[in-house]
């Protein structure tokens, strides 16, 4: 098989404090073509697995253990220039949180067309072009590509990120609640365009989301974090329609329903004590 | 049925981009919309991406000004209220907003941010307001010990849930929260749900409820509106509207519920 990325023993501590750790040994693997969904409690540590395939964790925190093989090569062994050339590049990312990823005093088509020069050596009109494209492709018109992101609603930067992402074709997508700001009909429209990409580029996915809607319409495989570590991990078939850990049951039970008729309740928590004996 | 205590009456705004060598563009954002929130209840706002529903939130209070529309709190008219007055009517009128880094000041610790509010307003002791500052961050899930904390210490969700807590420590009357839970984990999203609720009763608040999950208004709202391109294009009681859209945007937003294995 194809095997693209394959996480192991990733551990996570804050720096000051290594004994505090906040990933604990976590491993899982990615093929082309494929998309594993990672979902969890919030503040189980997603985001920071996902910041630090691409080295990107801040100074506060450090990698303390694991190997992270994408393509045949370690890493955490290459330096932050060889790193910089994947980000954006064979890795296509999108942050949580675009506005801390978007730079506010430069026009969004510029910022895109900034990731096609310097990966693609693209300009002139086939990069105001490649840029326009893009936009459309996630809905937004051409003509704001002159636009500053705070002039931007918060779908839409989300967008902008999402086209960033994808401007080079990449070999993986790292998405991090990629379409949290997005009502449902452009969610859909997102969510084909990144399914039309996996299937032309044979693109593979590491899709960090909350939403079980989604992780059931284009999961292979999920992994269920819970405080620092990987509780569950399979088949999108077998962690949705038999989950085995208690606590992806728990969070199952609490996935809202369309036509409310289901009440809303807090996670179940009975079994916490169980876990940590074990 | 309970009195109005927010409405806003033909909101307009249109904002300017400079577009260099094509002039000035205009993007209208609001057009003629009118809404109505009753006293203890909650009145959603759904919509697309880029229809207008956090320009509308900002306009309501006051954060942006309108071109044109008048919005009444409690009777009141708050356009062309001065500074003082506005200010001592926003302890009443709190945001949640939908950019919850940004929204957050990173030099404060979250003890402080939370409890601004209650020092500005002058609102009981240092000790009552830290305990008050405390209580909430627990009900919103985080702990005492994260007062001392800075916002980028926090995951995604936990800084929303920051930012909810900062509104509801000042016991407003009205909350608009903008996408309050859309980066929550369903069980997060529950409990956060669960506890507006609780406040709701407790306090008889009543919000302006932003988002773009019809799964997340129907377990919230009593009524609903939906806003396509600056419009407000389909209005009434959420049974109504789930049962019987009308509005072909309605339509389409209730069938691409995720979760139902589309091929795409
Ligand atoms: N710089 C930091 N210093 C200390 N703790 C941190 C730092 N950054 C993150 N954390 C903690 O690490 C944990 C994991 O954070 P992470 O952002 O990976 O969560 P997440 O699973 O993405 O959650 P969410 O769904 O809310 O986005 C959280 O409890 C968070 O408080
Ligand atoms: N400062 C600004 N300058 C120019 N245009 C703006 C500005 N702020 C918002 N817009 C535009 O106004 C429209 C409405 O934006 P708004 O943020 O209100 O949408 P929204 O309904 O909240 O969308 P989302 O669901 O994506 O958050 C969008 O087309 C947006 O691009
Ligand atoms: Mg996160
Ligand atoms: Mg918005």
């Amino acid at each position: 098989m194809n095997q693209l990325l394959k996480v192991s023993d990733l551990s996570i501590s804050v720096a000051a404090e290594l004994d505090k750790q906040l990933v604990k040994n976590i491993s899982f693997s990615l093929q082309s073509g494929k998309t594993t969904c990672i979902v969890g409690e919030s503040g189980s540590g997603k985001s920071l697995t996902a910041l630090s395939i691409m080295g990107l964790l801040s100074k506060q925190l450090k990698r303390v253990s694991g190997q992270i093989d994408f393509q045949g090569e370690d890493l955490t062994k290459l330096d932050g220039l060889a790193l910089q050339k994947i980000r954006g590049g064979r890795i296509g990312m999108i942050f949580q949180e675009p506005m801390t990823s978007l730079n506010p005093v430069l026009t969004i088509g510029y910022q895109i067309g900034e990731t096609l020069t310097q990966h693609l050596g693209m300009k002139g009109k086939l990069l105001k072009d490649k840029v326009d494209f893009l936009l459309e492709q996630v809905g937004i018109p051409s003509n704001r590509a002159n636009s500053y992101p705070d002039e931007l609603s918060g779908g839409q930067r989300q967008r902008v990120m999402i086209a960033m992402s994808i401007a080079c074709e990449p070999a993986m997508l790292i998405a991090d609640e990629p379409t949290t700001a997005l009502d449902v009909t452009v969610q859909a429209q997102i969510l084909k365009l990144l399914h039309e990409l996996k299937g032309r580029m044979n693109m593979a996915m590491l899709f960090i989301t909350h939403d079980f809607g989604v992780v059931s319409d284009i999961a292979d495989d999920v992994v269920v974090m819970f405080r620092g570590e990987i509780v569950e991990y399979g088949k999108v078939n077998d962690v949705l329609g038999n989950p085995s850990h208690p606590y992806t049951k728990a969070l199952l039970a609490c996935v809202p329903d369309a036509d409310g008729k289901k009440a809303l309740k807090p996670i179940d928590y009975s079994w916490i004590n169980e876990f940590k004996g074990a | 049925m309970n009195e109005i205590i927010f409405s806003a009456v033909n909101l307009n705004k249109t904002y300017k981009q400079n577009d260099g060598r094509f002039g000035i563009r205009e993007i209208k954002a609001l057009e003629n919309v009118s809404l109505h929130l009753r006293s203890g209840s909650t009145l959603a706002i759904v919509g697309e991406s880029g229809s207008g529903k956090s320009t509308l939130a900002r306009c309501l209070l006051q954060l942006l000004p309108l071109d044109s529309g008048v919005v009444y709190f409690e009777g009141k008219n708050l356009i062309g209220l001065d500074k003082k007055e506005l200010r001592q009517i926003r302890r009443y009128l709190q945001m949640v907003f939908q950019d919850p880094f940004a929204s957050l000041n990173p030099r404060l610790k979250v003890g402080q941010i939370v409890g601004e509010g209650l020092v500005i307003h002058g609102l009981g002791s240092a000790s009552e307001q830290q305990s008050k500052v405390i209580r909430m961050l627990e009900r919103v899930g985080l702990e005492e010990s994260d007062m001392e904390k800075y916002p980028h210490e926090f995951s995604g969700g936990q800084r929303q849930r920051i930012g909810i807590a900062r509104a509801l420590v000042l016991s407003p009357k009205v909350v608009v929260c903008d996408e309050p839970v859309s980066a929550l984990d369903v069980s997060i999203q529950a409990q956060i749900l669960l506890l507006l609720k609780e406040l709701q009763s407790e306090m008889n608040l009543s919000y302006l409820f932003i988002s773009h999950d019809l799964r997340v208004v129907r377990h919230i709202a009593d009524e609903v509106a939906v806003m396509f391109q600056g419009k407000i294009v389909e209005q009434g009681q959420v049974v109504d509207i789930y049962n019987n859209p009308n509005n072909e945007y309605t339509k389409n937003l209730l069938k691409a519920i995720p979760g139902n294995r589309v091929a795409y």
